[in-house]
């Protein structure tokens, strides 16, 4: 039993770092139906960035953090100026063929700037096990148990700016009509570069649980293919669909591993969330959350 | 001079006045030919025509919705209350006064109902409680958008989406609605609520309305000036009682000659022999 409650943990708090990443995709994909390709790369080259500022600048956590913070939001400002300004009203295969253009930007910048080699990033997130659920016997790590309060207050914080503010009320809108948006007086380049720079954010973070984890390195960006399974689980346009989704994952992958692998021969892990994600499109491929597809007859 | 003078004199002003204007889509779709019009202060002009006759580029012209569908201004000037207006951004246009109520109501149909009003408040800046007063006033002129203030837009009826984009056109303070099409889809009697309100906002708060209609019935009825567009040219303009009495418009858009009823073939003939464009 304790076996099982630890698995399950573990997959949880794996499923929630999981979820950080697609929070980032479900963000853009809400206010400008844009599959993101980079967000995984900007995730990277959040950490990048901030690893940067620490070692080579030697800037203390949190002025590094607000200066990674600024970098991000002048990259949504670049972003939408370069790319977005000129492919207003383009099919969604175009921008989501821009954004795959972004990643290698990004991915090459990052390098141009601070080098490709695997770095280190420590900024006092406490790690090892957490000791009150080890004295009952089970592992949990405390760098998970630390990703898992971040997404619970980044979560709420979108949910009020989405639900309560003016300019989340205006996010809403453009994503549900473009048009009509700008014939109220709503300004899509504002609302772009907003949403770019809040998903630019989000990356950091995501960044920096999966830097603080594994290290700063290329391969950080492709945590977002983990993200994608939990997208079509979740729904591309559900803020909790994106955490929910993300533990589904995260547990079942985990659960599959110990009982089902040993009938298999193994290495369930590693593809069991495709699975999932193939069953969730063929039978609900709205996702679990995602936004019912309204339709007046 | 005295009161009466002054505000005959405040309302035969011209609010707008489009000069001209050549539309071109995609750089080679040539759509608007030179359409100038006018529209008196506290007014209501139709704009009246068959499909694809440029009533809607016409008004996306003016509210600049055209740029996000490719179009461009090639020729002409457009002035609202004396100053050139176009090029000025759709956000720029709002604040100064100048609303789009589109075609096919376009509500946005994830917000509720009351969402979806406050976004038209999104250029404002004078405040919440401001902004909560015009919410009260446009649910006195919807009251059925106030029993339903909670549903999802998507979900409501064509009728309440189209009090659902006049109200949230409302709420930016608007001197000036253009409203295209907004008999669309609707059953005659709600047609007929639907431009009851229009008359009511037009004489208690003071808005004017630039309405293109296919209805031309309809909207001869409410509105007070009109002009007819043809293949993306003004063909006729007058008050609303002349255009209801020419005999051309009666033929081609009313159905009515010589008094009686025709059916549509007979306006098709008498269509081919009468050549309105030059």
């Amino acid at each position: 039993m304790l076996f099982f409650i630890e698995v399950t943990l573990s997959g949880l708090m794996a499923g929630v770092m999981y979820s950080l990443v697609a929070l980032g995709f479900v963000l853009i994909f809400k206010a400008s139906g844009i599959f993101n390709f980079a967000q995984g790369v900007m995730a990277l080259f959040a950490a990048l960035t901030l690893v940067g500022f620490m070692d080579e600048f030697g800037m203390p956590v949190w002025l590094a953090i607000i200066g990674t913070i600024a970098v991000m939001i002048a990259l949504a400002w670049v972003i939408e100026r370069v790319m977005l300004r000129h492919l207003v009203n383009q099919e969604p295969i175009i921008l989501f063929m821009a954004t795959i253009g972004l990643a290698y930007v990004l991915e090459g910048l990052g390098d141009i700037l601070w080098g490709s080699d695997v770095k280190v990033l420590d900024i006092g997130i406490p790690q090892g096990a957490w000791d009150w659920l080890w004295d009952q016997g089970i592992y949990v790590e405390k760098l998970e148990l630390f990703a898992a309060a971040t997404a619970a207050i980044l979560v709420i914080f979108l949910a009020i700016f989405f639900q309560k503010t003016r300019t989340g009320r205006a996010l809403r809108a453009v994503a549900d009509d473009h048009q009509a948006a700008l014939s109220v007086g709503i300004s899509l380049h504002t609302i772009w570069v907003i949403v770019w720079s809040v998903s630019g954010i989000v990356a950091l973070v995501a960044g920096i649980m999966w830097g603080s984890k594994s290290g700063v390195q290329f391969s950080l960006s492709l945590i977002a293919l983990k993200a994608l399974p939990v997208l079509i689980l979740g729904g591309f346009t559900s803020v909790p669909g994106a955490i929910i989704g993300g533990m589904i994952i995260g547990v079942g992958e985990k659960l599959a591993e110990v009982y089902l692998g040993p009938f298999v021969g193994g290495a369930i892990e590693n593809w069991f969330a495709y699975m999932l994600a193939l069953a969730f499109l063929l039978f609900r491929p709205q996702g679990l959350f995602g936004e019912r597809i309204i339709e007046r007859v | 001079m005295t009161v009466d003078t002054r505000i005959e004199q405040a309302a035969s002003a011209t609010i707008l006045s489009v000069n001209n204007i050549e539309v071109i889509y995609d750089h080679v779709i040539l759509v608007l030919k030179g359409v100038s019009l006018e529209v008196p202060e506290q007014g209501i002009v139709a704009l009246l025509g068959a499909n694809g006759a440029g009533k809607s580029t016409t008004l996306k012209s003016i509210s600049n919705l055209l740029r996000a569908e490719r179009g461009d201004i090639t020729k002409g000037s457009i002035e609202f209350q004396g100053r050139r207006i176009d090029g000025l951004s759709s956000a720029d246009l709002v604040q100064q006064g100048v609303i789009q109520v589109m075609e096919g109501r376009h509500c946005f149909e994830h917000l509720t109902v009351e969402e979806n009003l406050l976004t038209g408040a999104y250029t404002r800046k004078d405040g919440g409680a401001a902004i909560q007063k015009d919410l009260e006033l446009v649910y006195g002129y919807f009251p059925r958008l106030k029993e339903r203030y909670k549903s999802q837009a998507g979900y409501t009826s064509g009728g309440e989406q189209q009090m659902i984009a006049i109200g949230r056109a409302l709420m930016s303070r608007p001197k000036m609605i253009l409203l295209d099409e907004p008999s669309m889809g609707l059953a005659p009697q709600l047609v007929e609520e639907i431009f009851e309100i229009v008359k009511r906002l037009n004489e208690k708060e003071g808005v004017t309305f630039l309405l293109a209609e296919q209805n031309t019935n309809i909207a001869l009825r409410y509105a007070k000036h009109g002009y007819i567009l043809e293949n993306g040219r003004v063909v006729l303009d007058g008050t609303a009682a002349e255009l209801r009495e020419n005999t051309d418009v009666k033929e081609f858009y009313l159905g009515i000659s010589e008094g009686q009823r025709v059916n549509f073939r007979d306006v098709k003939h008498y269509r081919r022999r009468k050549r309105w464009l030059t």
